[in-house]
């Protein structure tokens, strides 16, 4: 299978030189408010999973995906940690794929838009929300792109949390086995399922990097909110295997009272609550 | 009835040590947080695993433990099915699997979250125990008898939180397999479990309205299911109308109508449940049981109670 500028050369040379970290920040801070805004009307809502992940997320859909037509793209994106669907959902309102009602609707009567995403609604890959699917069900689209010669990437985030199903693993091992480097997977490593830490309760969950190249992954770790250095590590990966991107973050980034707290797992901020959110967003460079 | 279960179970679990709580990374609501720090050892969190939730409690009850699994319906049925079916009815082993927010409760979580094919699934398991209570009250006498039994498995349906108490004033206590009547009348029986048990309250209330005398009953144990009262329902009624939160197939309106013929009872019978569909509405639970076609006034018209 032949895949597109990942080897270093001069198209990585030149992909690399045109990816501009200070709009991917800028596109991150936006993100964040816009959900803040959503969360202010409803009553609950995964904020604090979908922070964790917005640097990745959105460097997979404006940086790694390709769109030779508006809204069309021959790569995919899963979001098997379905309960952080909120930034994949103001993104593809920014990209023009969902609408803006959509979202004002969002989890209402005659909206189409709910907690998790549902297969069906425009920009959404699969419906996920039960956590551990994303890994088998991309396993099986990169194995039906190589399958009919197209060299579409698929492109998965996953939870720590999802990292404990047996599932996962299966079809990690599955990915492997099938040598489909055109899967690319990041691991959203916040450390926090929904109850606790990971590395309290759990502690031989860690390390995670050594335990999917056991399993036939390449992989690196990185700082989950450093766009550049995971597109860095992304352009670079050599190639026949699966690859993972074990990317640090914390729960909740961007505001300080959400951070690593369980209780933003699934809850909507007051409105006081609301306003130092908004006051306390920047950008956010690692 | 999630809060009521983890009162129970925490009153119950100072006194046993043997009684103990798997979950698979769901918060633990109320006094269960209480249990867990006073009693570390009996409360296990496997993460987000249930596979090996349930086979964990397979392994501790198989050990002399008395375990109960606790996490969102779905996951506690759906994820791991042949777990809960080899490990532990297969071996028939006296595990309670506490199912919370059966039916479409976690309505804007969306389909991945509705169990509402639950009560099928489990039912359908040779050994298994299916309880479904119908309000606060009848979730702690549950709890009660779950932690002492020596059946076998039970998959204990929970609402989330918000149910009314219905049961305060009934004749008869809560009884393992026996139908409940909450109250007594002679034309129309409505029978019902769950959450939705307060819908079904308030048809009942509409017939009395005009004149009826009405039985209302809760069919809290859905397997074994009291069948004989159940005859006993169809032949001392003119009508018998079910509510339930579930979906058709092996449902306790299909039941009913399978012991009507037996019996060749000759009462009419009206049965409302979920659909068998996914239905891709959001808002909150109410308004996902309407989409449904579970809602008071739906369910009036169809009964010419309007
Ligand atoms: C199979 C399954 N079990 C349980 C849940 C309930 N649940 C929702 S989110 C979550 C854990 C959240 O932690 P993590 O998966 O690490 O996600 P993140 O930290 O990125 O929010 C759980 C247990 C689920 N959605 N699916
Ligand atoms: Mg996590």
């Amino acid at each position: 299978m032949k895949h597109q500028d990942l080897s270093p050369g001069d198209a990585h040379e030149a992909r690399r030189n045109a990816f501009d970290a200070a709009a991917a920040r800028a596109r991150c801070m936006r993100y964040r408010r816009r959900i803040l805004d959503i969360s202010q009307q409803v009553t609950a809502l995964h904020v604090a999973p979908a922070f964790s992940c917005t640097e990745i997320v959105d460097l997979i859909y404006n940086e790694l995906m390709r769109w030779p037509e508006a809204g069309q793209s021959p790569d995919v994106f899963l979001m098997s940690k379905g309960h952080g669907c909120m930034v994949q959902y103001v993104i593809l309102e920014e990209m023009g794929i969902l609408e803006r009602s959509d979202l004002d609707d969002y989890c209402k009567p005659g909206g189409r838009l709910g907690a998790h995403p549902d297969f069906g609604v425009p920009g959404i890959a699969a419906s996920t929300g039960s956590l551990g699917h994303g890994m088998g069900i991309a396993t099986g689209m990169a194995y039906a792109e190589r399958a009919q010669a197209r060299d579409g990437l698929v492109y998965l985030v996953l939870s720590d949390g999802e990292c404990q199903e047996g599932s996962t693993w299966e079809g990690a091992m599955m990915a492997a086995n099938l040598k489909l480097e055109n899967l690319i997977a990041f691991v959203d490593l916040n450390d926090f399922s929904g109850l606790e830490r990971m590395s309290e309760g759990h502690p031989a969950f860690h390390p995670l990097l050594e335990k999917f190249q056991a399993f036939g992954w390449e992989g690196v770790k990185v700082n989950g909110h450093d766009a550049d250095a995971i597109e860095a590590a992304v352009r670079a990966r050599s190639g026949g295997k699966p690859f993972v991107v074990v990317s640090e973050t914390v729960k909740g980034k961007g505001v300080s009272y959400m951070e690593h707290v369980p209780i933003w797992h699934y809850r909507a901020p007051s409105p006081e609550e609301y306003i130092q959110a908004c006051e306390e967003l920047v950008e956010i460079s690692g | 009835m999630r809060n009521k279960f983890a009162d129970v179970f925490y009153e119950l679990g100072a006194s046993d040590p043997k009684l103990c709580i798997v979950v698979a990374d769901i918060s633990p609501a109320g006094s269960i947080a209480k249990f867990r720090t006073e009693f570390p050892d009996r409360f296990i969190n496997t993460g987000v695993a249930e596979q090996i939730m349930i086979g964990m409690c397979a392994g501790m009850a198989q050990r002399g433990l008395r375990p109960f699994a606790y996490t969102i319906a779905t996951f506690t049925l759906y994820r791991p099915f042949e777990f809960v079916r080899d490990d532990l009815c297969y071996q028939n082993l006296p595990v309670t699997i506490v199912g919370i927010g059966g039916g479409v409760t976690y309505s804007t979580l969306g389909g991945t979250h509705h169990a509402q094919e639950d009560i099928a699934i489990a039912t359908a398991i040779p050994n298994m125990s299916v309880i479904a209570p119908c309000d606060p009250a009848e979730a702690e006498a549950a709890t009660r008898w779950c932690a002492t039994q020596t059946r076998g498995p039970v998959y204990l349906r929970l609402g989330k939180a918000g149910e009314p108490v219905l049961t305060d004033g009934a004749p008869e206590p809560w009884e393992f397999g026996k139908l409940r009547h909450i109250s007594r009348g002679s034309d129309v029986c409505v029978l019902t479990y769950g959450p939705v048990a307060k819908m079904a309250a308030d048809v009942a209330e509409r017939y009395r309205a005009q004149g009826k005398s009405v039985s209302l009953v809760c069919a809290h144990t859905l397997k074994p299911l009291d069948e004989s009262g159940i005859v006993e329902v169809l032949k001392s009624h003119d009508q018998v109308v079910v509510v339930e939160e579930t979906s058709p197939y092996a449902s306790l309106g299909s039941r009913v109508k399978q012991l009507a013929w037996d019996a060749q009872a000759t009462c009419r019978i009206d049965t409302f449940c979920l659909q068998d569909e996914f239905i891709h509405h959001y808002g909150d639970h109410a308004e996902l049981l309407a989409a449904h076609g579970l809602e008071l006034d739906a369910i009036s018209a169809k009964l010419n109670l309007m």
